[in-house]
């Protein structure tokens, strides 16, 4: 049997890093068929279809599938769930929203964040914030579990694979999309950049996250923040890395003015180079530091982007 | 209308987490054990409902070990009316599943007749991040997920989720199930006397035969292992070090 990859679609664009990365994770364990959900996802599902190790594209033009509302989508993927010995996702706030539904009513324990798939059966994940790993063999005739991705190289778009039209129950009539509130930003994207900059409490005021977004934009980095910095108003939600936030891997970690709590480290602990500005020698985040610059920020930074 | 809210004794998020020699997982003997983060806020809002007057009773429930019991009357000293423990194992290490919890919580919603469910959106222990979709699932209810503000208006809850691209607000149909985030409200602290109050409070002991559910693991664990460790690197002295550093050493700008 097959794997069901569940896509995430926003505003009818595909999430393709998110997507192909899953792809890479889950290559070994044989055919991937990927579903794109919600009407207006024809270019969605086509630009699936080119993805490296999919062998089909099922589209399910329907506006109950818009905005990835969970009831209707579970119920969707339920419908094609006998077909496939493997339903997953990227670990994204939507396949997190859906999956845990869709595998409850296939009465079957979900597998949350995978960071490893060792077999059919056996998966790999990361708890307690990160600071234990876990390999858990499932004993359920089919797995539901969610990937991971920031530690996996997106698949290439090579592949020409076909787009199947299909069906679905339709609106669950449970829940109604009201408006989505995105920041539009030219900035590469935070789970998929190459360079994150985050800033933390040490910024002090929202007006001094400025500053951060400058170095990041000299760097053509992303913005990233603890949750220090969101708790405080400094930053916007959805740029929080940590456990309960954005899990992000990428080949330079700039934080700036963060003391790096377990919960932070937890989500950029992966990073290939990690540099750590801090005023205070003692903090944490100099323990996982490969390069630490013991400096008030305010001085630092704008420094570091004359300089760059 | 009554809300329900379940909370889960988690290892305190201020404990440095070790992993037991034989790889069963994470050694939980003697270590200081709190409520849930997340828990504590789907308490806090319970109770900001009844003081609202759109509640009329808070009802929390904890499925687990024994011991429990100190979560549950933490849960009632914030100002929780009653609880139930659900005593699942008398292993402090045996993590009962989300799964097995949502039939548990789903038989108790049946007898308790809820007209919400608030729950954190993940427990701080197994990171699963499931709970609340698989009762809402299990119910065939609407579900509200990572919430961080909620408005509830009669027959539906209008909430603010926060998602990857920054927040959402969607319209739910009651009654519903919703997993609240950080950013929802900030918890109260439980006073002496309210503490004092808390142990008359009614709390019954129940287990999982009283409601026919089988809480039977569906995944083994193979092993557990500390994580790769990173090593601290090199303090550089400038600005000027760091960018010859990053360029020359390390390659990455």
């Amino acid at each position: 049997m097959a794997v069901l990859l569940i896509a995430d679609v926003n505003e009818g664009a595909l999430a393709t890093d998110a997507v192909a990365k899953t792809l890479a994770a889950v290559a070994s364990l044989g055919e991937v068929h990927v579903l794109v959900a919600g009407t207006g996802g024809d270019a969605a599902a086509a630009e699936a279809a080119k993805l490296s190790g999919v062998s089909k594209v099922l589209f399910a033009d329907d506006h109950a599938y818009c905005h990835g509302m969970a009831e209707s989508t579970a119920a969707l993927v339920v419908g094609l769930a006998g077909g496939y010995s493997h339903i997953c996702g990227a670990a994204t706030a939507f396949n997190k929203n859906v999956l845990p539904r869709v595998a409850a009513l296939l009465d079957v324990m979900v597998i949350s964040d995978a960071t490893a798939v060792i077999d059919a059966d056996t998966f790999e994940r990361p708890i307690y914030a990160g600071n234990a790993v876990q390999t858990v063999k499932s004993a359920d005739a089919k797995k539901v579990f969610t990937v991971r991705t920031a530690t996996f190289t997106a698949v290439e778009a090579n592949g020409s694979a076909a787009v199947e039209k299909i069906g679905g129950p339709g609106e669950a009539g449970l829940s109604a999309w009201v408006e989505d509130k995105t920041a539009t930003s030219d900035r590469p994207e935070l789970t998929s950049a190459g360079i994150v900059v985050s800033g933390g409490r040490g910024v002090g005021s929202k007006e001094s996250f400025d500053l951060i977004e400058k170095l990041a934009d000299k760097l053509g980095a992303a913005v990233g923040a603890s949750r220090a910095a969101v708790d405080s108003g400094y930053a916007p939600n959805d740029w929080q890395v940590g456990q309960t936030g954005k899990v992000v891997a990428p080949q330079l970690y700039v934080a700036v003015g963060i003391s790096g709590a377990i919960q932070h480290l937890a989500g950029m602990k992966d990073s290939k180079v990690i540099v750590a500005i801090n005023k205070d020698e003692e903090a944490p985040i100099f323990q996982v530091a490969d390069y630490g610059l013991v400096a008030d920020l305010f001085t630092a930074v704008p420094e570091l982007i004359e300089k760059l | 209308m009554k809300v329900l809210v379940p909370v889960k004794r988690v290892i305190d998020y201020n404990v440095k987490v070790r992993v037991k020699a034989d790889g069963s997982g994470v050694d939980l003997a003697n270590v200081k054990m709190s409520m849930n983060p997340f828990d504590e806020i789907a308490v806090e809002e319970a109770i900001r409902l009844k003081e609202k007057g759109i509640a009329t009773e808070v009802v929390v429930v904890s499925i687990g070990v024994k011991q429990s019991q100190e979560t549950l009357r933490t849960a009632l000293a914030m100002g929780a009316d009653r609880a139930i423990l659900i005593e699942a194992t008398d292993n402090v290490h045996t993590d009962i599943e989300p799964l097995s919890v949502a039939k548990l919580l789903a038989a108790v919603v049946k007898e308790e007749a809820p007209g919400i469910v608030l729950c954190g959106k993940q427990a701080i222990d197994n990171d699963m991040n499931a709970t609340g979709q698989m009762l809402s699932a299990l119910l065939g209810w609407s579900q509200a997920t990572f919430v961080s503000e909620l408005a509830i208006d009669g027959d539906k809850a209008v909430v603010t989720r926060e998602v990857d691209g920054g927040l959402q607000t969607i319209s739910v149909k009651m009654p519903t199930i919703v997993s609240v985030d950080l950013r929802l409200n900030e918890p109260r602290y439980a006073s002496l006397p309210n503490i004092m109050k808390a142990k008359a409070k009614p709390l019954a002991i129940k287990t999982p035969a009283d409601f026919g559910v089988d809480v039977a693991p569906r995944l083994s664990i193979v092993k557990t292992v500390e994580p790769a460790g990173r090593k601290a690197g090199v303090k550089v002295s400038s600005v000027a070090e760091l960018i010859a550093k990053l360029k020359d050493e390390a390659g990455v700008i």
